[in-house]
């Protein structure tokens, strides 16, 4: 009786301690880049380097502040673009997406959302950079809301869908038109999830920002700075 | 007079045909059912879920509907307000006439229908708002009243709902903090600040505990001095306590209609005396 429960605090007090040199280990890779970072970068952090823009390869200060500025104006842009045509598009899918359009839509958000943005990034620039004649914000920022769309619509779906249909029920029958019921009822209690999903649309198309500014830049080198992205 | 079939149904519920029953009260506006029912039939796509129902729906009353579980009671009340039409894929026939005009003609806005038709539903529904919010959702759709006379029009649907006294200190707490019991007044007290005609009430109470449903049976009764009432309910002491008329659904179709107190101690068809007498359902 007694061994037993002797056993059973052994056993409980190996496994937590094993659980906590593993939840140690994964974090440790972090703190370890993170450090390394803030040890060697640290020093040349500094108000300058967010308010000054690169000089010359081989010269020493400036700072990144034109990539900053470029990243606000072309994410910003593509949430304007993105935010309103996900959100519309999720509600619609969400409301009346029962039929065979509403099929169409979900499997083409979700052909799109599976395509890598190299991939919009060239359709981006087949059809936006190459007629344009330049590199733009706006090019950018297309590119970027095309791959936000399909995300936050289907993610906007989903979270209108868990609001309960009695609640739509309530507005319908005390006579809201469906379109309001959609916007007043279904979007307010569904709002702080859309607002989740449109946080991760945006890190995420910030992170494909990265791959489309490297993309650029290359160009950009020869071409000059992105039009309006740069100053 | 007595014992009524479907097919004279409609000549008992003029007033003069029943005058002792409680809801008609000599005087009053009673000489034209507030709901007219013309052979109306239902589909759920290829499935007919109601058959060709023809009765009258009196003013001022409380009106109970029986039946078994699926034997289309709440579709029929969703015809009247329209509220089965946002189903796809759905159709009917025949005709539902409210004060005489056809719910189903051009001209009639289901927008406006809706607010003279409330409804109020099985599980307590309040939105995630404040109280005085909540009943003032309405009004403010349709602009009903000025914001400022909003907190008049919403103290008196409380009140008419019963349920004033219990919440006038708390009025911007939320609706869904109230008990069950108080959350289903609440909600009809937000289909009353609309001052709709007619009240559809589906179980109502089916979700509450006896103390809250008693409440709610007691309210019913004071509500049919100003307006129609229509109930849904699978509990036969209920339709017996609150109500005047009963209709006796069974699958899809209307099998009796009458005064309640013939229906429960006379009724014509032996389907509804099985039924109320639990021998099925
Ligand atoms: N949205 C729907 N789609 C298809 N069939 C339905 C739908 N709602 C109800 N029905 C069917 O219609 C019939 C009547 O249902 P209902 O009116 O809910 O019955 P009750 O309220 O009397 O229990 C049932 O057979 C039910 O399965
Ligand atoms: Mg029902």
């Amino acid at each position: 009786m007694n061994a037993r429960r002797v056993r059973r605090r052994v056993v409980n007090g190996m496994m937590t301690g094993l659980v906590g040199v593993l939840s140690f280990l994964a974090v440790l890779a972090l703190v370890l880049i993170l450090g390394n970072l803030v040890v060697k970068g640290g020093s040349s952090l500094d108000w300058n380097f967010f308010v000054k823009n690169p000089v010359p390869a081989g010269e020493s200060g400036g700072g990144v502040a034109n990539a900053i500025v470029g990243t606000g104006i072309i994410v910003g842009l593509a949430c304007l673009i993105g935010l309103p045509v996900g959100i519309g598009a999720g509600l619609y899918l969400a409301e009346f997406g029962s039929g065979r359009l509403g099929w169409i839509v979900r499997f083409v958000a979700d052909v799109l959302n599976g395509t890598p943005s190299i991939v919009v990034g060239i359709f981006a620039w087949t059809w936006l950079v190459k007629p344009m004649g330049h590199f733009s914000a706006l090019a950018g920022s297309v590119a970027l809301a095309i791959l936000m769309v399909p995300m936050l619509a289907r993610t906007t779906e989903e979270m209108v869908r868990l609001v309960p249909h009695s609640l739509r029920e309530a507005a319908l029958a005390l006579g809201y038109p469906r379109w309001r019921t959609s916007l007043r009822i279904v979007a307010r209690t569904a709002l702080a999830g859309i607002v989740t999903s449109s946080l991760v649309g945006v890190a995420r198309i910030a992170g494909g920002l990265v791959l489309l500014l490297a993309v650029a830049a290359r160009s950009a080198i020869r071409q000059g700075p992105p039009h309006g992205a740069a100053r | 007079m007595s014992v009524v079939g479907l097919a004279d149904s409609r000549t008992i519920l003029t007033p003069d045909a029943s005058p002792g029953s409680p809801g008609l009260r000599p005087g009053s506006v009673t000489a034209t059912p507030v709901i007219d029912v013309r052979t109306y039939s239902f589909w759920y796509g290829p499935t007919q879920a109601l058959f060709d129902l023809t009765f009258t729906i009196p003013r001022r009353a409380v009106t109970a509907l029986i039946g078994p579980s699926g034997c289309g009671k709440s579709t029929f009340l969703r015809s009247i307000n329209r509220l089965n039409e946002l189903i796809p894929r759905t159709r009917h026939t025949g005709d539902i006439l409210l004060e005489g005009v056809s719910v189903f003609s051009r001209g009639t806005d289901p927008v406006a229908l809706r607010r003279e038709v409330g409804m109020v539903f099985q599980q307590p529904n309040p939105f995630p708002k404040t109280i005085f919010d909540n009943v003032a959702y309405g009004p403010r759709l349709n602009g009903l009243a000025a914001e400022r006379e909003m907190p008049e029009r919403v103290e008196r649907a409380l009140r008419r709902a019963a349920l004033w006294d219990e919440v006038k200190d708390r009025l911007r707490a939320a609706g869904t903090s109230l008990s069950g019991g108080q959350q289903q007044r609440l909600c009809i007290a937000r289909a009353l600040a609309n001052e709709p005609e007619v009240l559809l009430m589906d179980e109502p109470c089916s979700a509450l505990d006896p103390a809250a449903t008693q409440r709610i049976e007691e309210l019913m009764v004071e509500l049919k001095q100003n307006y129609s009432i229509v109930i849904v309910t699978h509990n036969m002491q209920q339709a017996s306590r609150v109500s005047d008329f009963t209709g006796f659904f069974y699958l899809g179709r209307l099998i009796e209609f009458g005064d309640t107190k013939q229906i429960f101690t006379r009724p014509s068809d032996e389907r509804t005396e099985a039924y109320i007498t639990g021998r099925f359902g």
